[in-house]
């Protein structure tokens, strides 16, 4: 690992028209690091990924990509990474394998041909032609015509959206490989599992900005509580009230979201009773109860009050 | 030729050959049409013309008028009667009545009557006319001489075949690079391509290299199946045709490019090339010669690519016409080819 960040991006804006998708972004990524850049769809991660891959032009800030920049030194840029963009439709009638000497060809230095097509699983698929492959082949597929060129620096923009759990476990080994080799990976995702499995750090994106950075670790632990308590009451439950509650003994803190309610809880072991008792006493109906260990969902919720899913 | 060219054009050919309907339209269609052409245009014997003579019920025409007609062999005559004779001619089922008057014979009078509109009635009237003077005893001032011609390079075949090539290479060329691109585009495919270091004028020499390759196989088809069928004639010089080819493919090109410099859709690419070239269906005389539209058009129709293509390819083939002859139509045809791709890298949307 070299003390040079492979990717150093500066006071990043980009605007359509009067929408505002990159609104002064900083970021840093060591070699080495699988970066996540982690939110809902239209916070602008795509376009900060476009940005860094060169595709499209910033309205201002500067990109710094393995000590380059795209002003002057483009070619030598596009020869060191490797891109899979959100929504390549590859030529349906070429085959896996000609796909992929059609990339290597553009690549003064690269793997082999067959070498790549064994690292992502499709030696059985090699003459066969793109258009008759699965969501999770294709995919795999596009992850291939990136590395072929054995890049430095990986960019996959939502790698596993729309997969099965399948083809997105297959997917997660796959950098997984990439990672051991020591090179740098950046990925946007709007899956916290994704990002707490792949990423050793993490950037929270809304609005064009980041608004919280950290390992998933650090994040989660912001909240100040490892788990969540979510509850729905029936009768009675409108009277609940978010200081009380917050108050319960192993809570530390409480929102509503449409009457279905979530306690931060540092130990589940003591708000659980706490929380029965108090139900029990405000004579409140329990509909639903569950608890789970915090997660960067989590993390998003109580920095935006959203959801990553539909925010 | 460098790996990345090679496989870039080797892409190309895949892709075309492995879409049959492509294969079918550049190679097929064409001949299927040309065969269609050849042969409901086919060569017939010329027309007789059939006429009437008009005799009055229970009497015999004059038997010198009408020897003289039936001697001559472009008439077939029959004798009609007054009533029927009205509504033949009113029908077009003849073309002519002859009404010789009562008092026929040396120095008599015949009448025609006819449809001075209609082409055959007019022809009929000369053939009628020479048939009855020359037996009646005219004596032509001028001798003549008369040799008939029909021979390959007159006929329509020989006249649409050319104006065949010359869309088909059109065709190709446009679609060839137009659809492909936007296609590309549409797909986020050319986006991916030019995120890797990939050279964009390879990319864009790979059209033009598979143009070439394949119109090589079109010309070949079409022109050695009009001549093994139809006997088309080739008078001109084989490489002077290679050359028209050539400037042609890299013009329609050109326009085609062109059209997909911005579009993000194969609906609207398909909507500009068809805007593009039914102008050039109709005016640039693929089928009939151009020159029977208005002469305020004809500037406008001479400046059309395919109007120039089709020129020199009936010039080359048909005329034998030689280099200084097919100047001009080359000299527009090669500055579509330059002021389209001029135009279009200066705009095109690579993302």
């Amino acid at each position: 690992m070299t003390s040079a960040p492979a990717l150093s991006v500066r006071g990043l804006r980009k605007a359509y028209g009067e929408v505002v998708a990159v609104d002064g972004l900083d970021l840093d990524v060591p070699a080495g690091e699988c970066f996540g850049l982690l939110g809902p769809n239209g916070a602008g991660k795509t376009t900060t990924v476009e940005i860094c891959e060169g595709l499209v032009d910033p309205d201002g800030g500067e990109v710094e990509i393995l000590g380059r920049h795209w002003s002057s030194n483009a070619r030598a840029i596009r020869e060191r990474i490797g891109i899979a963009l959100q929504e390549t439709q590859l030529s349906d009638k070429l085959t896996v394998s000609e796909t992929l000497r059609l990339f290597r060809s553009f690549y003064p230095k690269g793997r082999l041909v067959e070498d790549v097509i064994a690292i992502v699983q499709l030696e059985e698929k090699r003459g066969a032609r793109v258009g008759g492959l699965s969501g999770g082949q294709k995919q795999r597929l596009a992850v291939a015509c990136a590395l072929v060129g054995d890049p430095e620096l990986l960019f996959l923009d939502e790698p596993t959206t729309g997969l099965d759990p399948q083809a997105r476990r297959q997917m997660w080994e796959l950098v997984e490989q990439f990672k051991a080799t020591g090179r740098t990976v950046v990925l946007t995702t709007h899956y916290m599992e994704e990002a707490e499995r792949l990423c050793e750090r993490v950037a929270i994106v809304d609005r064009g900005r980041i608004i919280a950075l950290g390992t998933p670790r650090e994040l989660i632990r912001s909240l100040g509580a490892e788990h969540v308590v979510e509850f729905a009451g029936g009768t009675g439950a409108a009277g609940l009230d978010a200081s009380t509650l917050g108050a319960l003994d192993g809570v530390s803190g409480a929102r509503t979201d449409n009457g279905a309610w979530q306690l931060q809880v540092t130990e589940v072991h003591r708000a659980i009773p706490a929380l029965l008792h108090h139900l029990a006493h405000r004579q409140v109906e329990l509909l639903e109860l569950r608890t789970h260990s915090a997660t960067l969902e989590d993390v998003f919720v109580s920095l935006t009050g959203r959801h990553l899913r539909d925010a | 030729m460098r790996d990345s060219l090679a496989q870039l054009t080797l892409v190309r050919f895949r892709e075309f050959f492995r879409e049959p309907d492509a294969v079918f339209w550049t190679f097929a269609f064409p001949i299927l049409l040309a065969s269609g052409l050849g042969i409901a245009f086919r060569h017939r014997p010329p027309e007789l013309l059939h006429v009437g003579v008009r005799v009055p019920a229970g009497a015999t025409a004059a038997p010198p008028l009408l020897a003289a007609l039936r001697g001559d062999h472009r008439l077939t005559v029959e004798t009609i009667d007054d009533t029927a004779a009205a509504s033949a001619l009113r029908t077009g089922r003849i073309a002519l009545l002859i009404v010789p008057s009562a008092d026929t014979g040396a120095g008599g009078r015949v009448e025609y009557q006819y449809d001075e509109a209609r082409t055959e009635a007019r022809t009929a009237r000369l053939i009628v006319d020479d048939a009855i003077q020359s037996t009646g005893g005219r004596r032509d001032p001028v001798a003549i001489g008369e040799r008939l011609v029909s021979e390959p390079g007159s006929r329509y075949i020989d006249f649409v075949v050319p104006g065949l090539l010359a869309m088909n290479l059109m065709g190709s060329g446009i679609w060839g690079l137009g659809f492909s691109i936007v296609d590309a585009r549409r797909r986020k495919l050319l986006k991916r391509l030019v995120a890797t270091p990939m050279s964009r004028a390879e990319y864009l020499a790979s059209f033009l290299i598979s143009r070439l390759g394949i119109l090589v196989l079109e010309v070949l088809l079409l022109l050695g199946f009009a001549r093994f069928v139809f006997g088309v004639p080739m008078r001109g010089g084989v490489l002077q045709l290679t050359a028209i080819c050539l400037v042609s493919a890299l013009a329609f090109g050109g326009v085609g490019l062109l059209i997909a410099t911005r579009a993000r859709t194969t609906e609207a690419v398909n909507g500009l090339m068809n805007l593009v070239m039914l102008p050039m269906w109709i005016f640039s005389g693929v089928f009939f010669a151009s020159s029977n539209f208005p002469a305020a058009f004809q500037p406008f129709i001479r400046a059309l690519p395919l109007t120039a293509v089709v020129n020199a390819l009936r010039l080359t083939m048909l005329q034998g016409a030689g280099w200084h002859a097919v100047a001009p139509e080359m000299a527009i045809a090669a500055a579509w080819a330059v002021g389209s791709f001029a135009v279009a890298l200066r705009i095109f949307r690579w993302r």
